[in-house]
């Protein structure tokens, strides 16, 4: 299928996809890198993502959910615009991760895996971001905001916020 | 931003250029970088590996295998291409330090990358980063838009007529796919699940051809190796372990941090005097030497311990990956117990049942056990299941999770015992952990 006609990526995404699919001696290798920028554009693999990205490999979407499911950063449904990561794992568990998750639950209303009413906000409770001498870390997408307290959390909060409202304003500008 | 420490007992070879913009290609080359690429590729792949055999650097990714013997497993001709991959799945808990390199040395990571190139006769090699290491990925994939603008990537590197080529490639998510065939497998867009061995990816690798597999901090350390020469290096270090090792040190210090420290440096040392000691004057009760997988040591055993593979071998425990967790006497050696497993539980990738199955009931006893419903007999249990998943997996997950487990029942089991009959556990703070 061509690309530019069918896709439900932008154009940039697709332009992008179109290049990362010759890149490799393999096409497939392709294919985990490929979910997750599609996840960041779609917010979650819906069915439409699936069936895009296994034309553009050439295998079959079931082959495709088979691999997807595997990796835990890829989700089968929205997330919040922000989704809150919070490492309980032992180094950020000794340096008072759980405290740090409780403030987060406390402050948005929801539990591991919620998605906030507004969908600003999901919070999840995940495995070592690899931020280990920086306890406790999370990340909020995919930035990183480490050495925390209880404390920080509405501010990092606030600050995100603040940024779905500006982007929110200037889409419906 | 990750905060940089530093000590005087630092011996800084692989973290000699952090802090100092070495991701911007022009101030690495200012600082002697891609000397080294360029006297291999003068040199040539015996010469090469000869200088990795004599330095002594053993994988930084955890097992320890010596690097140069590791090149020279590769058949010298192949039918099928060859390939290099380097290992920047950094997902074991407690290890941060490819975080850095990937951060502060990117270029290292590349020209490491070309020599090994240059070692096996290959002419590809990948550089993959776990998914949630994204804003390392895009300095890396910058790192490399800017070598091939340089010519030092390419059909031509240096100008010669040598061809090599890197692509950067980012994982979704998954602990597993940092044991090498898993990490093959994923590359090649499949599950991450691990491959039996033999044949070995020296023979058989990614896309069935020759690979070798290196962690980022062994690649980031190949340029330094060269650059000093083999025997200089391994002089730094203790016999055997040559050069140094990037100690990141967390849990309950006063001073976290990743620090550069020669080979066999006394572990007490790491944790009193370049950590700080333990935070709040508080005693200490534990440490995990190296990420999260390798057994526990007690105050008395890390005395005159030193911090190199065999050493630490030794005491019964592993070097691993130079995660050192400090754990204070105020720490209920039952949750974190529990909490090391729970993470082996979700990411055991259930291609194995004794791993599948093994952490599953591990993260279940423990959990009854830490809400004070445990019996004698369960502790027994947890021995005697730790003991029979150790070895009986294709990849070492299932030992990942054994190991450390029958550390914690062994070192503590009076602990264990403080939690039977209905008795609160004397540490708790977050009972809901120990709901099932």
């Amino acid at each position: 299928m061509s690309s530019e006609t069918m896709t439900i990526f932008s154009p940039k995404v697709a332009a992008r996809f179109d290049a990362l699919v010759q890149k490799y001696p393999v096409k497939r290798s392709a294919l985990v890198p490929m979910l997750l920028y599609a996840q960041d554009e779609v917010g979650y693999l819906s069915d439409a993502v699936i069936a895009d990205v296994a034309a553009r490999i050439g295998i079959t979407e079931l082959e495709v959910r088979n691999v997807a499911t595997y990796y835990s950063m890829l989700r089968f449904k929205p997330a919040g615009k922000f989704n809150v990561q919070v490492c309980t794992n032992i180094s950020c568990m000794l340096r008072g991760a759980y405290d740090l998750f409780d403030r987060f639950q406390d402050e948005l209303g929801v539990g591991h895996k919620g998605v906030t009413p507004d969908g600003v906000f999901s919070l999840e409770e995940v495995e070592c971001i690899g931020a280990c001498c920086w306890a406790p870390a999370i990340q909020v997408n995919y930035d990183f905001h480490d050495d925390l307290t209880p404390d920080q959390v509405p501010a990092i909060l606030d600050t995100y916020r603040g940024k779905a409202k500006a982007e929110g304003t200037a889409a419906h500008a | 931003m990750p905060k940089l420490v530093s000590h005087p007992d630092e011996v800084k070879i692989v973290t000699r250029r952090f802090g100092q913009g070495a991701a911007n290609i022009d101030k690495y080359i200012e600082l002697g970088g891609y000397d080294s690429a360029k006297k291999c590729l003068a040199q040539g792949p015996d010469w090469i590996i000869n200088e990795m055999k004599a330095s002594n650097l053993r994988g930084r990714g955890g097992a320890g295998f010596p690097t140069g013997m590791k090149w020279s497993f590769v058949p010298k001709q192949s039918p099928k291409a060859k390939y290099v991959l380097v290992n920047g799945d950094e997902s074991e808990p407690g290890t941060c330090k490819d975080h850095l390199i990937f951060l502060h040395d990117p270029h290292a990571v590349i020209e490491g990358t070309i020599i090994a190139g240059l070692a096996i006769g290959s002419k590809l090699g990948f550089i993959y980063l776990r998914g949630e290491y994204r804003y390392l990925l895009e300095i890396m994939e910058k790192a490399v838009a800017d070598a091939y603008a340089k010519g030092f990537l390419g059909k031509n590197i240096f100008g010669s007529d040598t061809e090599f080529q890197i692509i950067t490639q980012s994982g979704a998510g998954a602990y597993e796919v940092g044991e090498e065939s898993a990490l093959m497998e994923s590359l090649e867009g499949k599950r991450g699940v691990p491959r039996i061995k033999p044949p070995f990816p020296a023979v058989v690798g990614l896309y069935g051809g020759p690979t070798v597999i290196n962690n980022a901090e062994t690649i980031a350390t190949v340029p330094h190796v060269i650059a000093m020469g083999g025997e200089a290096y391994a002089a730094v270090g203790s016999p055997r372990n040559g050069g140094t090792r990037l100690f990141g040190v967390s849990g309950h210090v006063e001073r976290p941090g990743v620090y550069e420290l020669p080979m066999g440096y006394n572990l007490k040392k790491i944790v009193y005097d370049v950590a700080g000691g333990v935070r709040g004057g508080r005693k200490l009760k534990a440490v995990v030497p190296g990420g999260s997988s390798t057994p526990v040591l007690l105050p008395e055993e890390i005395e005159s311990l030193g911090m190199d593979f065999d050493q630490v071998g030794k005491a019964g425990s592993m070097l691993g990956s130079g995660g050192v967790v400090v754990i204070d006497d105020q720490t209920c050696i039952v949750e974190f117990a529990l909490r090391t497993i729970s993470f082996y539980q979700h990411e055991s990738c259930g291609w194995c049942i004794p791993c599948r199955e093994g952490t599953d009931w591990l993260k279940k006893s423990l959990t009854r056990f830490h809400a004070g419903f445990g019996t004698a007999k369960d502790i027994d249990n947890i021995q005697y299941l730790a003991e029979n998943m150790m070895g009986r997996t294709f990849c070492p997950l299932g030992d990942a999770a054994a190991m450390p487990t029958l550390g914690f029942v062994k070192k503590f089991r009076k602990e264990f015992e403080d939690h039977l009959n209905g008795k609160l556990c004397p540490f708790a703070k977050h009972t809901e952990l120990a709901v099932v």
